[in-house]
């Protein structure tokens, strides 16, 4: 089975959900000032919200299939959260759970993570270019479907992280700050970079 | 009363929400149903999916709701909310494009007078610039 992405199970799940919400929480603090610069200042207490909750139920999750996993994982998110970021990362994983099957192939993975994509611009109402997290998303899912490993997928993330510094904002409380918001990361595309690291080193570790 | 279209108001804050609601209350007396909803999961300034479902469930009315939100999260988390209801009442609910405290008391005074889901949206809509 060559073609399958990984062999996903229990150990599995529950390793990239630990990671995540390890990686998300160890920068609680750095996604919470860059949120100050250009937002509300809560995104990484409501990250950090969310992902505790996720980890308070990690035995229910990864007791599940991975489909059933990622929509428990996002459903947590969602309820838990009290932001924006909520519904947007919960829909992320809901909308991988709804495209992924128990043991994806790369091609089936690809194909979950655009979709899952197109999900959250549409409950963002944001495209590619708005500075979210859809600008780190976007070009790491391009990379992905050009065969790209794990190794580049995060040098893209950082660099697609990176580049926000640049954007003005378009969506979000960042967007009332106009052309003020340039010059700033934006902390939903960085937390979508630290998502896309620890799963891409857990997964370059995996079986 | 439930022939009448109810009103949900959700803030970042608790304080915002339950003053506009008190608000309301003063236009409108109780012939409306409403209910607020304000904070974080943990009480902090934020929005909850969970209590906006339970605010729409209280204030549920069989001629709708029309739901007043502050900022940007606040939006987004009740669509979420709406998207959970069960399917024959996701419809029956609209988010009206409207400041929040003037909005929902035109809203309810609207709904107050027997306006439909779309009429109280539109009265609340038109303090809106398009």
């Amino acid at each position: 089975m060559a073609d399958v992405l990984v062999s996903i199970d229990r150990t599995l799940i529950a390793a990239l959900v630990g990671r995540v919400a390890e990686h998300v929480i160890a920068h609680a603090d750095e996604l919470t000032v860059l949120d100050q610069a250009i937002g509300d200042g809560d995104h990484g207490i409501n990250m950090k919200r969310g992902f505790a909750a996720v980890m308070a139920e990690i035995d229910a999750i990864s007791a599940q299939p991975l489909p059933g996993a990622l929509k428990a994982a996002g459903m947590q998110m969602v309820m838990k959260v009290g932001g924006a970021s909520g519904p947007l990362y919960g829909t992320l994983f809901m909308g991988l759970g709804k495209g992924l099957s128990d043991a994806p192939s790369r091609d089936e993975a690809v194909t979950a993570f655009g979709a899952a994509i197109e999900a959250v611009k549409a409950r963002g109402k944001a495209q590619a270019g708005d500075k979210t997290m859809l600008d780190v998303l976007i070009p790491v899912h391009a990379a992905a479907a050009e065969g790209a490993d794990f190794a580049t997928l995060r040098r893209v993330a950082s660099q697609a992280a990176e580049a926000t510094i640049a954007m003005q904002a378009k969506r979000g409380r960042a967007s009332f700050l106009g052309e003020r918001s340039i010059g700033h990361m934006d902390p939903g595309a960085r937390s979508s970079q630290l998502l896309v690291e620890a799963v891409c080193e857990v997964l370059e570790g995996a079986p | 009363m439930s022939d009448r279209v109810g009103i949900v108001i959700v803030s970042h804050s608790p304080d915002v929400a339950r003053g506009t609601a008190d608000m309301v209350r003063q236009m409108v007396g109780t012939e409306v149903s409403l209910a607020w909803a304000g904070g974080n999961p943990d009480g902090g300034l934020g929005t909850s999916v969970e209590l906006i479902m339970e605010a729409i469930a209280a204030a549920w009315s069989e001629a709708g709701v029309a739901v007043l939100v502050d900022l940007g999260g606040a939006e987004t988390n009740t669509e979420m909310a709406i998207e959970m209801l069960p399917a024959d009442r996701q419809k029956r609910v609209v988010i009206c494009n409207a400041p929040i405290v003037e909005g929902a008391v035109m809203a309810a005074t609207e709904a107050w007078g027997g306006g439909s889901l779309e009429e109280v949206r539109r009265t609340a809509e038109e303090l809106s610039p398009v």
